[in-house]
């Protein structure tokens, strides 16, 4: 298990760098992916099998492929990959990470100094999490309707495009 | 062979929240910085995830859940929201959206 768990682990760090330093959009999404099901894979070692599916299904299946969906839309060209390597220079990128890493230090130096506790990778299947969902947490998923229902209806509204009607006489912006 | 220790789960989450950290603060590009976004949800969900196994408790898990509820909502109004910028601005770059710039 524990072998798996820093497979898992290495190639989830190891593509999300790859992620962060692509200049092509569609190739950091594929490692996204890649990061994803790695993070799914750290999940069942942990115990948590139904969240691993949730994992595979919805960010690395439903997300990922919105994603694609929009810069498809976007319609970018060979220039948008010069002006990201020319945005990502060199100067812009020490400040940032010097200063994450300052902190990220600090955290792991503070986890470090805990009294070291061991998982036990216990499975809790999806009937636990169920029964705690629609137990104790049932106002959590109400919350969680409302709140996806608000995305709904203010994507529709921004995603909107105005439509442009042309007269013969004038022309006019139509709402 | 099933002793995973629990800070090497806190410590792939806290590396993976300073990766998305870092690409947020370097990125011109909108895109690219919401996908950032994405990363470091994600790791604070395997957080969570990791405080359930430790307990032994449901309820690491029921927050993942409301954790991805928040993302697919979030990612779907930034993407229409982007899409909008590029249509208006005609680029992807963060900088060029300052009209409200005092």
């Amino acid at each position: 298990m524990l072998i798996i768990f820093y497979i898992a682990s290495a190639v989830a760090i190891i593509s999300t760098l790859l992620v962060i330093t692509q200049h092509n959009l569609v190739h950091a999404l594929l490692y996204l992916v890649v990061s994803f099901l790695a993070v799914a894979m750290v999940f069942y070692v942990l115990g948590a099998p139904f969240i691993a599916a949730l994992e595979v299904i919805i960010y690395a299946g439903a997300i990922v492929v919105l994603m694609i969906f929009v810069i498809m839309m976007l319609n970018l060209r060979q220039e948008s990959v010069e002006q990201e390597k020319k945005w990502l220079n060199a100067q812009i990128v020490v400040g940032p990470t010097i200063l994450t890493i300052v902190l990220a230090g600090e955290l792991l130096y503070m986890l470090s100094t805990e009294t070291p506790i061991s998982l036990t990778g216990e499975v809790i299947g999806a009937k636990a999490v169920g029964i705690s969902l629609y137990g104790p947490y049932v106002i959590g998923v109400e919350l969680s309707g409302i709140l996806l229902m608000a995305g709904i209806v203010g994507a529709y509204h921004l995603g909107r495009q105005k439509k442009k009607v042309t007269h013969r006489f004038l022309e006019k912006q139509e709402e | 062979m099933n002793i995973i220790p629990a800070e090497y789960g806190l410590v792939l989450a806290s590396v993976l929240f300073m990766l998305g950290l870092i690409s947020l603060l370097i990125r011109r590009n909108i895109v690219f910085m919401l996908i950032s976004v994405e990363i470091m949800l994600n790791a604070a969900g395997l957080a969570f995830i990791v405080a359930g196994s430790r307990w032994g408790q449901a309820d690491g898990q029921v927050m993942f859940l409301f954790i991805l509820t928040m993302a697919a909502a979030e990612v779907s109004v930034g993407l229409a929201l982007i899409l909008q910028i590029y249509h208006q601005l005609k680029t992807l770059n963060s900088d060029e959206a300052s009209k409200m710039k005092g």
